[in-house]
This record gives C-alpha cells, structure tokens and sequence, in this order.
C-alpha cells in the first residue's frame, strides 16, 4: 500500500482471479494467531492461510495461493461465511499485503468484512450460482480477466455480467474514497490547527 | 438546563459531524506504549506521513517492560522488540519518551499524572483501556485501538461517537478498611461489567469529593471495567493541589488563568444526566472477586452465591467460571490458598497503595507465608524513588515481598511476571480474565492492596480488617 496517492477513491477493480473452495473459512486460518505478536503488519503476507498452505504442500496438491497459474491474482473467489471468527485486522492485513484486492463471495463474516474496508479491500457478495461461474471460468482459464465495478455492481468476464451487492453505505466509502478514516480525518486540513489553538490548555 | 463535564469538554473538542453521531474529536494529549503503537508508527512511514504534533504525544514503555533491575533484560525476543521498536519510534518522530535507559520509565497511566501533563479539561487519548484513569483530574480519557492511534497521530483527532453520563455517586462515609478499590468493585459488581455501555461515568459524593486525587485514579481506573469507556470526577481544591508544581503543570498567572478555565468545565449543579445511581459508602465492604470477569465479587466476609440462587440460564456458565477458578458456589472465597500475591498496576501502584500496605506492616514483624511469592511493583521509577526515601521498600522486603522494578508487570504477564500453571494470585490488579496474568489457566482474584498483603502474611484470602488488628506482633520491628 506504499505510494498511495492522494485520491483514495475504489471504482472498479480488474485482474485476474483465485479460488479457494470452502465455507466457514475462519481467520484464524486465513492468519494464525501466533503471528500477531509482531510490531508491524509488514511481511504478514507470508503468513496468509500458513498452515493450510504448509498442510497442502505435504499432500503433493499446492494450496491456491502457491499454484503458479493462480499468481499474481487480484481478486478472489471464495464461498460461505468467509472470514468468519476473531476480529484480528490482521487477516484482511495479511490478504491485502498478498496482492488481493477484493474479495467476492457468497457472505463474510462481518467484523473481518468491516475491517476490510478500513484497508481498501471490497468483500462483495454474489449468489451461490454467480460464485460457482466465477469460480468456474476462473480454474478452466486462469488468465480470464475479471472487473468488478462497484459503480455498476457487477462482475464482468468478457461478455459475461453478474449482478453483485454491497452494503449502500460501504460501497460508497469505497467509490467517494471515504473508506480510510486517515484520509477522512485529515482532510479536515489546517482546520485543525485552528480549532486546537482555541483550546484554553493550548493556548495558555 | 446546565451540562455536565463531559458535555463542556467534548463539545469544545468537536471539530466536525463527519457522518450522523460520528464527530471528528480533537486529542489534546495523546499517550503512547509499546504494545499499542509500533504498527501505528509502521503504517505512517508507509504513508509517508508524520506525526502532526509531536509537542502533544508522550509515550513510555510499560506493559512488556522487565521489572528485574535491568530495564533491558528480556526473556522474551518479542517483548524486546516492542521495546526498542518504542524507542527507534520515538526517537524518530521527535516525541516526548520516557525513556527506560534513563530511569524515567513506568506505567504511563501513572507517570502522565505525576508529571502533571494529565489536566481537567482536557480530551486525552491512549491505546489502552486503562486510560480511563486520568478522568480522575476531571479530563475525558479513553482507550483507543491501534488503527486509532494511527490516526491520531497522523491527525490530532479521530472519529468518536458522543457517549450518555451515568451519575454514579457514593454517599457518606466508608467504614476503615475500605480503600478506592473496593468503591470501584462494588460499583462494578452491582452495575455490572457490561453495565456501563455506552456511557461515560461521573463519580461524585461525599466519599468521591473526600478521595485523594490517587484514590480517585483507582476509581476511574475501573470504569472500563464497568463496561464505561471513560470515567471522571468533577475538578476541585484536592485537584488543583495535587496539580501545583508538578512538571508539565502550569506556573504564575497561567495558573491562575488555568484554574478558572478548570473551575469553569465541572458539571453545572442543575446538569442533566441520563441516569443517577446513588450507593451508600456504608454499604461497602472490603470486595474479593471469585469468578473471571471482575463484577463476579462478593464482601469478603460472604459466600459466593449458589447456583440455585442464579437464573437459570446463567448456572451452566457460573459452574464452569468456578471450576476453573478451583472455587465452590455456597462457599466463602475468604480462606482460598495462594501462591502468588501481586501489589502495583495502573490501578494500585502509587506512592498511597504501598504506604497503607506498610502501616500495616510495619514493626509487627510479619512475614509472608513461606508458599507465597509476593511482588512488590512500583507503578513508575517516581514511586519507587519515593519509596524508597520514604523507607516503604524496606517494610516490604523484611516482610518478605520482592521489591521490583516499574512497570505493568503481573497484571498483564507480558514480560518474565507470569502465573504458572494454576497459580492463584491474590492482585491489586485490573483483570481477572482468563490468561491475564500469563498463565492460561492461571487464577485471579482481584482486591485492595491492604487486603493482598493480608493474603501474603496468611497465606490464603483473608479479611485484612480482622487480620491486621488480631494478628500478634511476631518480635523484631522495621
């Protein structure tokens, strides 16, 4: 997230996808808890869904992440209850650090789809049908490109256009750019300044 | 229709409505520790941001601190981290550090106060729930999340909804043997730990008004514990005169112009709460808790309640909170066998805690029982100096107890002071959630100061009333 400029607004999204099949994947999978001690969420990509990725690596059968046609996704394709269990932001972190930048499902949990609009990352959710064509067209051609427009609320494959949905309030925190409280709070600007002087302990 | 502090301060800290109830907040002082603040810090590098006024931000490494003598002997490489990532940190940001490697370290819920930089008045911010405590000088003090000091650091402000105030006063007089603590448990216990919700809470009272400014600190210490976000008691002579002198404390003819703009924020007498609790300082009696959330409490001279007695859908849950506490419904706590005893912590670990601890102990020749590893630990190197001059740190150590180094130490096991196994702590601590003290099955029972000595000597849960009047002096004196 480094260099990010001024205009913090999120449209659309387009990249290619990942898929990872399975309801109920819970955070602690997504980001085990031993790695929270850490003084910085920086490196915490290498350590989404660790131990899935270490347990699949010993089966012979990689886990999504670490499948060469899935690199360099953007988006990705999950089932049920996404997300589901602690609160730990760094889950989303984690993801977010990894190179995804929106999430489409059939639900999430709902503090990890909160803290994820707190780092720019969209959770939208489409129907159960909607998510097994995604899914689809992503695994049978991984370099299918997809968009996700928020503006629209579709995702769009070629000529192929799905309805998608996302809460009224977020879906605009992400297009007017509102998402990020820093952003918000500063922009605010030497108003600040002002209303601080005013204050009888600061200028005393 | 008069307003109460929290309106007067929190109004004069709006800087706008961002969304409906959402305000943007000025933080006229914000606090920092390392546990709390090294991702914050990451994140403004990130952004390429700095810290907007690092004249206003102060931060002191306590939580994963050792308290050994050496402020840099680790047992834990995660722990040492943090502590030279708060360093690094403050040192490249250019804020204000109370730096261990100068002594000037502890608690910083203890040291912002002695330093005299917490006023009335003011909107104080800090990524700690125990920030509460400085609402004792009559300021709005509230915990914060690591994205929130982010964002304060970056901003000077951050988004805050306004919260309801529940009036909570305590009348006449408490009975000797009753401290701070146990107003603030049996607050807790008889308004709940979720009873607080949403609100702030204003302590008054006769019992309030006669508190010194450090009891008064225990009190607001606990409101989080109450489920309140912040607690605080209206300023007043005892506020102004702990005030006088201290470091960051005005001087001259800004004094005087401080302490009218301070007269001026307490609550209106015609003010309109949300609610007004009246409790009875007579009523209270020295407080134990026996479960793992601090409203499940009794007086130390009562049994826990039977399960019978509970609702239903509470008793499954209740069975299994005793169980692990190794505790019995229908029986007393007073009795329980200990094996560690705690006195310190933001709540319990000023110059007055250790002082009625040593009263009590001193001359009498007591000692701590010979199964029971009792830790002293200073709220801040200012205590402990003070302490020390005062001959307190002898009393302790002749009675047995480790006189440490500052820091948060056992109430939150995040450095080498840490439960083990199914240790049973008797703590003038804040929490007895599960795992708090560093043990996952670790045992907390929360209580007075003067009450945990009584529990050292004894060996066991004791009522420190009868105790300290009827035990025999035992020979040589201190």
């Amino acid at each position: 997230m480094s260099g990010r400029a001024n205009d913090t607004r999120i449209v659309r999204v387009t990249g290619r996808g990942i898929t990872i099949h399975g309801d109920d994947i819970d955070t602690d999978q997504i980001l085990p808890a031993r790695y929270l001690k850490a003084i910085t969420f920086r490196g915490m990509e290498a350590h989404v869904f660790a131990d899935a990725r270490t347990a699949a690596k010993a089966q012979g059968q990689p886990h999504p992440l670490d499948q060469q046609r899935f690199s360099g996704g953007e988006l990705l394709f999950v089932n049920r209850n996404f997300g589901c269990g602690s609160s730990r932001e760094h889950a989303p972190q984690g993801l977010r650090r990894f190179g995804i930048k929106a999430v489409i499902g059939e639900s999430f949990g709902e503090i990890f789809a909160g803290n994820c609009v707190a780092v720019g990352m969209p959770c939208v959710v489409a129907s159960a049908e909607t998510m097994a064509a995604l899914q689809r067209l992503n695994e049978t051609d991984p370099q299918t490109r997809f968009t996700l427009d928020l503006a629209a609320l579709t995702m769009t494959a070629g000529d192929q256009v799905f309805p998608v949905t996302l809460a009224e309030g977020r879906r605009r925190q992400f297009t007017e750019g509102s998402w990020d409280p820093t952003s918000v709070l500063l922009a605010a600007g030497p108003a600040i300044e002002e209303k601080l002087a005013a204050l009888p302990y600061i200028a005393r | 229709m008069g307003q109460t502090l929290y309106e007067k301060v929190f109004n004069r800290h709006v800087l706008r409505e961002v969304a409906p109830g959402q305000f943007q907040l000025l933080i006229g002082l914000h606090l920092l520790n390392e546990v709390s603040s090294p991702q914050a810090f990451e994140e403004l590098r990130e952004r390429g941001l700095r810290v907007r006024h690092p004249a206003l931000t102060f931060g002191s490494s306590d939580h994963s601190i050792s308290t050994s003598g050496r402020t840099d002997d680790f047992a834990d490489p995660m722990a040492a981290a943090q502590v030279a990532a708060m360093g690094r940190n403050m040192g490249e940001f250019g804020l204000n550090y109370f730096d261990p490697a100068k002594g000037e370290h502890g608690i910083i819920h203890v040291v912002a106060p002695e330093r005299g930089l917490t006023q009335p008045g003011m909107v104080i911010a800090c990524g700690d729930s125990h920030t509460s405590t400085h609402g004792a000088f009559g300021a709005i003090a509230f915990g914060i999340g690591t994205s929130q000091v982010r964002d304060v650091l970056a901003s000077q402000t951050l988004l805050m909804e306004k919260l309801k105030v529940r009036r909570v006063e305590v009348t006449g007089q408490l009975s000797p043997g009753v401290y701070a603590k146990d107003v603030a448990l049996y607050v807790i216990h008889v308004l709940g730990a979720k009873g607080g919700v949403g609100f702030a809470y204003e302590f008054g009272g006769a019992v309030v008004d006669g508190f010194s400014m450090e009891q008064r600190m225990t009190l607001c210490n606990l409101a989080i514990e109450a489920g309140a976000r912040c607690g605080y008691v209206n300023p007043d002579q005892t506020t102004y005169a702990y005030l006088g002198g201290r470091d960051h404390a005005p001087r001259g003819v800004a004094w005087d112009r401080a302490v009218a703009a301070w007269d001026a924020v307490r609550s209106d007498p015609d003010a309109a709460y949300d609610d007004v609790v009246v409790l009875r300082g007579e009523d209270i009696a020295p407080m134990v808790t026996w479960g793992t959330s601090p409203d499940q409490s009794v007086p130390v001279g009562d049994a826990i309640p039977a399960l019978a007695a509970l609702p239903e859908a509470e008793r499954a849950a209740t069975g299994e909170v005793l169980n692990f506490m190794g505790m019995q419904a229908g029986m007393p706590v007073q009795g329980t066998r200990i094996d560690v005893a705690f006195l310190g912590s933001c709540t319990n670990g000023r110059v007055s805690d250790f002082e009625a601890v040593a009263e009590q102990l001193r001359g009498r020749g007591l000692r701590v029982a010979p199964h029971v590893r009792a830790l002293a630990v200073p709220g801040s190197r200012r205590v402990r100096e003070a302490l020390i001059e005062k001959g307190i740190d002898q009393v302790l150590i002749e009675a047995g107890f480790e006189f440490r180094d500052a820091g948060c130490s056992l109430c939150c096991g995040m450095n080498a002071d840490s439960l083990r196994g199914q240790q049973t702590c008797a703590s003038s601590s804040n929490r007895n959630f599960r795992g708090r003290q560093g043990s996952p099955t670790g045992r907390t029972i929360l209580m007075s100061p003067v009450m945990v000595a009584a529990a050292a000597i004894a060996g066991e849960v004791t009522d420190a009333r009868q105790f300290f009047s009827t035990t025999e002096p035992q020979g040589a004196t201190a």
